[in-house]
């Protein structure tokens, strides 16, 4: 061996190499940077107006009718005089707010109680997934609306109350996974080295059980924020001006079709946060797709 | 001979789950009443069909699995005189405080699924060390990389995952890590059956080496007879959740008493075309472990039943002083083959 | 004896992300009718993927990059050959299972659980031999004690008389589409259902006719192998491909299936390719055996040869790293492992491992080459 790089190095930038032969996973890794990039500089790109709130979109006038794009307004107004272009941006940030905060809260607490329930099975594990079905029968709308109509509007509400429902789909996945583990070799061999169960589960059953979790989780960034949309749209989520895909939408949704002699006239109203929403999510689900693609045992190399 | 291991009526059932409150119906009685004494530095091979609860033999000894009943004595010298350890009623966590854990290996069938993907080398083999004794990260490398030795592989090989070796290297991997805790009893669960022939023979001759240069006590369990007979030097026969024969080798091979034994003998294929041999082909499959049919568990396909065999289970007993087998025709089992099946060539 | 298959220079490689595996390397082998093939070899030699590529199964990423498949079907006319990878895709289905049938490794893999015994074995019956069936029902029509409504008679006659000539004919394809009518095929399945209990019970099963109204999960290993069998013959095959049919049952299990072939063997089939990694079942039932080792043919021998005189330094290695019944003293191994087939090593695959490796086996790669009746060998010391 001429060079002795680190096995553990070696093995990232295969699995690297992995992901990146894959056309889709370069579009949405791109995507994702593009994201990344409007989020980290949005105070850059488009200065908050209200310091102690940038989240609100800036707005000149009351007027119902969005204007074009345009000098001052690059992405034009929408209903209301709120700034598309200013929304657009600082909602990339919302996005990924809404995203982590509900993918980490529910994987985390049901890769934690999935393994739990995996791993000891017997008593633990029945207790464990009746509570989850009871989860299950829980509908996302009815809880979401019931928290709003308790604590009132807002996002935050909204996210809490996808953390609540989310979680359940990560102990189904992350105790399958561990229920074929358990009974493997390795798991045994541990054991008769007197291996604790903390340590098993930490050492042995999670770095091989948490690819799927993994995947999941990169999709479901994608799809809690088109949640979270659809609720802000619906009346639940984020306030009037605030700047969230969804809630812009939702102000431009009298303007959807414009007068019948030209019915595209409002366009950027919609296009502009629903592209960004559909960008979003494409890049989640691109990479998604890449992940599991790499992470296919079939065709991992021996 | 010293004992190291003393098992009394071993019991392991499995449940069978069944209604809608979950209840007990049934069990799979995969170990039913099993003595068996096994000495300091032999070899014991147990051989059988699959099912015949082999497997389960080995891991429960071990106390991979908790036994449903009967007693696993162990016999411990290590620390001053020799006292006698009911290990088979011990919690996990009591063994691992007297320190029994490490004493009890095992080397499992399948070296690509023993072994942790996504730990390198390294670790794998430190891993039971660590949890013996607290030994700095320098001392710590210089054992795994003695270890390594030992079976034949070397530092380079430290930092390296399971995936990037051979069936047969990693198969070394495995022993290395059976053997870091310096054992006194290791079971051997089909360690060379996912390996290939020319493979094979190197692990057989490593494990050989490794016991007469550590000492160590092996329980060999497998279904290949012919790589029995280079291993061990005794040999039990099971069937169906019991032993039926046990003896030393070389008695199993040219004087076994139990019909079985010979069937399972003159079953194998012989690479050899020399001598070809007749061959007792039983009818019927291994009847299910769930409910073992009454009297002699195997009269069902023996050729030589008589009425006896279908009401009163033979015992275990002596035909000879170390020869022991589990058939109320014993004495004449050798006879019986002859004149039905022609002379047992060897 | 005459050729039955052939197979000249055939080349299979894979495909794969590190990349080319090249799986076989101009292997050239000839199965006689009425014999006994043996290919034995270590995993990953290539043993599979030559059966597999002389049925055209070789599955993704691999293909078939060159040479020869030829069968001769006809054991009288020589010139018959006909080669099966310049042939459509649809007359290699019509072989398949047909003339040249394949079993597995795994019984369970190859049973369909949702399907009862019968049906399955019946399946390959209805696909194969429907011209013989119709042919056979239309006889037993004609026949005096066949009592049926006469005009019924008359009509299911035509229709047989029709099948049986032409199985894929238009009309027919019309009456199947007619609700009552197509109950003509009644028979038909009933036939076939006849002709798999009495296939099943030929191959030793006791109650054939309770067997074919089981599930797969009703029946042991052993059952399932023999019933994989029972499809595979249910055609009578001029040959048939055993891969590793026997390596996942146990010693008196085996027994049992080597039995049944080698009794199948002179009844039924005329040849086997056997596809083993056991040298025991070799011995015990092939007439002739080819040695392969990372992707060639090393050695072909008549059984006897092969074991008491082998040349190739790999067979006879191996034949030593064998526990026999018969054997004292230490096994004696071959160092090194199986070479990776995407970088092989240069020259003779096995030099690496060769004790008797010479300048020259870095370089060239040795040619199969006969020493004596029947024996050829790939190695440089001959």
């Amino acid at each position: 061996m001429m060079t002795q790089e680190h096995p553990r190095l070696r093995e990232l930038r295969f699995t690297l190499q992995r992901i990146f032969r894959n056309p889709s996973a370069i579009i949405g890794f791109t995507l994702l940077i593009f994201f990344v990039g409007v989020a980290l500089f949005a105070p850059q790109i488009a200065p908050p107006k209200y310091a102690h709130n940038p989240y609100l979109m800036p707005h000149k006038g009351y007027s119902p009718t969005p204007k074009p794009p345009g000098k001052g307004q690059i992405f034009g107004t929408t209903s209301g005089q709120y700034d598309i272009f200013y929304g657009a941006v600082w909602g990339t940030r919302i996005a990924f707010k809404i995203g982590l905060f509900v993918v980490g809260i529910a994987a985390f607490v049901g890769v934690t109680l999935g393994a739990v329930s995996g791993y000891y099975g017997g008593i633990i594990d029945e207790v464990l997934m009746r509570v989850t079905d009871v989860m299950w029968a829980v509908p996302t709308l009815v809880l979401a609306m019931a928290i709003v109509v308790a604590f009132g509007r807002g996002l935050d509400k909204i996210m809490i109350a996808l953390a609540m429902v989310q979680w359940r789909w990560y102990v189904r996945v992350i105790r399958s996974e561990i229920l074929t583990l358990r009974d493997q070799d390795f798991v045994q061999a541990a054991k008769i080295m007197g291996v604790s169960d903390a340590k098993i589960i930490l050492r042995h059953i999670l770095p091989n059980a948490i690819y799927p979790v993994l995947i999941m989780a990169s999709m479901d960034m994608g799809s809690m924020v088109i949640t979270a949309s659809f609720m802000s749209f619906v009346g639940l989520g984020a306030p009037r001006g605030y700047s969230d895909w969804g809630q812009m939408v939702a102000l431009a949704r009298n303007y959807i079709v414009g007068p019948p002699d030209d019915p595209l006239r409002f366009w950027y109203t919609i296009v502009i946060p629903g592209g960004c929403i559909v960008l979003f999510v494409l890049a989640w689900n691109l990479i998604g797709d890449a992940l599991r693609d790499a992470f296919d045992p079939k065709i991992r190399r021996r | 001979m010293e004992k190291i291991l003393e098992l009394r009526e071993l019991k392991k059932h499995y449940p069978i789950l069944g209604g809608v409150l979950r209840r007990e119906v049934n069990s799979v009685k995969a170990l039913d009443g099993v003595d068996l004494d096994i000495y300091r530095g032999e070899c014991l091979g147990v051989v059988g069909e699959s099912g015949c609860g082999k497997t389960t033999a080995g891991k429960t000894i071990i106390r991979l699995h908790d036994p449903t009943s009967g007693m696993v004595y162990y016999y411990r010298k290590d620390k001053g005189p020799e006292v006698r350890i009911d290990i088979g009623s011990k919690k996990g966590s009591t063994l691992k405080k007297l320190g029994i854990r490490g004493k009890l290996q095992m080397v499992f069938q399948d070296p690509t699924t023993s072994l942790d993907p996504r730990m390198l080398v390294k670790h794998i083999i430190a891993e039971p060390i660590k949890e013996q004794v607290s030994l700095g990260g320098r001392e710590l490398e210089h054992r795994v990389v003695r270890l390594l030795g030992l079976v034949g592989l070397t530092r380079d090989h430290l930092l390296r995952y399971p995936h990037e070796f051979s069936g047969g290297q990693r198969q070394r991997i495995a022993v290395a890590r059976a053997i870091a805790t310096d054992p006194e009893f290791i079971v051997l669960d089909e360690p060379t059956s996912a390996l290939d022939v020319s493979v094979q023979s190197q692990i057989l001759n490593l494990l050989k080496s490794l016991q007469e240069t550590l000492n160590l006590t092996y329980l060999f369990v497998t279904h290949h007879l012919l790589v029995v007979k280079y291993m061990s030097h005794r040999t039990a026969v099971m069937y169906l959740g019991k032993i039926v024969e046990i003896a030393r080798t070389e008695d199993i091979f040219s004087q076994s008493a139990h019909p079985y034994t010979h069937a399972l003998l003159s079953g194998i294929p012989v690479p050899d075309v020399e001598h070809k041999q007749r061959r007792i082909v039983l009818s019927g499959d291994v009847p299910s472990p769930v409910n073992p049919p009454p009297g002699c568990r195997f009269h069902p396909r023996c050729p030589f039943t008589v009425d006896r065999c279908r009401d009163e289970e033979p015992p275990l007993e002596g035909v000879e002083a170390a020869h022991k087998a589990a058939c109320h025709r014993k004495s004449e089992v050798e006879k019986l083959v002859r004149d039905r099946f022609g002379t047992h060539a060897q | 004896m005459t050729t039955l298959l052939e197979t000249v220079d055939l080349v299979t490689n894979f495909y794969t992300y590190e990349g080319v595996v090249k799986a076989l390397n101009k292997v050239s082998l000839v199965v006689d009718h009425g014999s006994t093939f043996g290919l034995v070899g270590e995993s990953g030699c290539g043993k599979s993927v030559t059966a597999r590529s002389i049925m055209r199964i070789v599955q993704e990423p691999g293909r078939i990059e060159g040479g020869k498949v030829i069968v001769y079907l006809d054991e009288k006319n020589r010139q018959a050959g006909v080669d099966l990878l310049q042939q459509s895709e649809v007359y290699v289905e019509g072989l398949r299972g047909d003339q040249i049938s394949m079993i597995f490794q795994e019984p369970n893999a190859a049973l369909n659980p949702t399907m009862s015994i019968g049906d399955q074995v019946s399946e390959s019956f209805l696909f194969h031999q429907k011209k013989e069936m119709c042919a056979k029902i239309l006889e037993d029509l004609y026949a005096l004690e066949c009592r049926v409504f006469y005009p019924l008679k008359k009509f299911q006659q035509a229709v047989y008389r029709l099948a049986a000539r032409d199985p894929e004919a238009l009309a027919l394809k019309i009456l199947d589409r007619l609700p009552i009518v197509r109950l003509w095929r009644k028979r038909l399945k009933k036939e076939a259902k006849r002709r798999s209990i009495e296939i099943v019970g030929k191959l030793g099963i006791p109650y054939p006719e309770q067997i074919v109204e089981q599930y797969p999960h009703n029946l042991s290993g052993g059952m399932k192998q023999r019933i994989v069998i029972a499809i595979a013959l249910a055609c009578s095959p001029i040959l048939l491909i055993a891969d590793e049919a026997t390596s996942n049952l146990d010693v008196t299990i085996q027994a049992q299936i080597l039995e049944l072939l080698r009794r199948l063997k002179k009844e039924v089939i005329s040849s086997i390719l056997l596809i083993t990694h056991d040298l025991g079942v070799v011995a015990e039932t092939c007439d002739r055996v080819g040695v392969m080792y990372a992707g060639n043919l090393v050695e072909v021998a008549d059984v006897k040869d092969l074991f008491i005189k082998s040349l190739h330094p790999y067979t006879k290695a191996l034949l030593e790293a064998v526990p026999k019944l018969s054997m004292e003293g230490t096994l004696k191994s071959i160092e090194g492992n199986v070479p990776n087939l995407v970088t092989p090593p240069p020259g003779c695959r096995f030099h690496p491992r060769c004790p008797h490796a010479m300048e020259i086996c870095r370089k060239e790669a040795p040619d199969l080459i006969e020493i004596e009746g029947n024996h050829t060998v790939a190695c440089h010391l001959f």
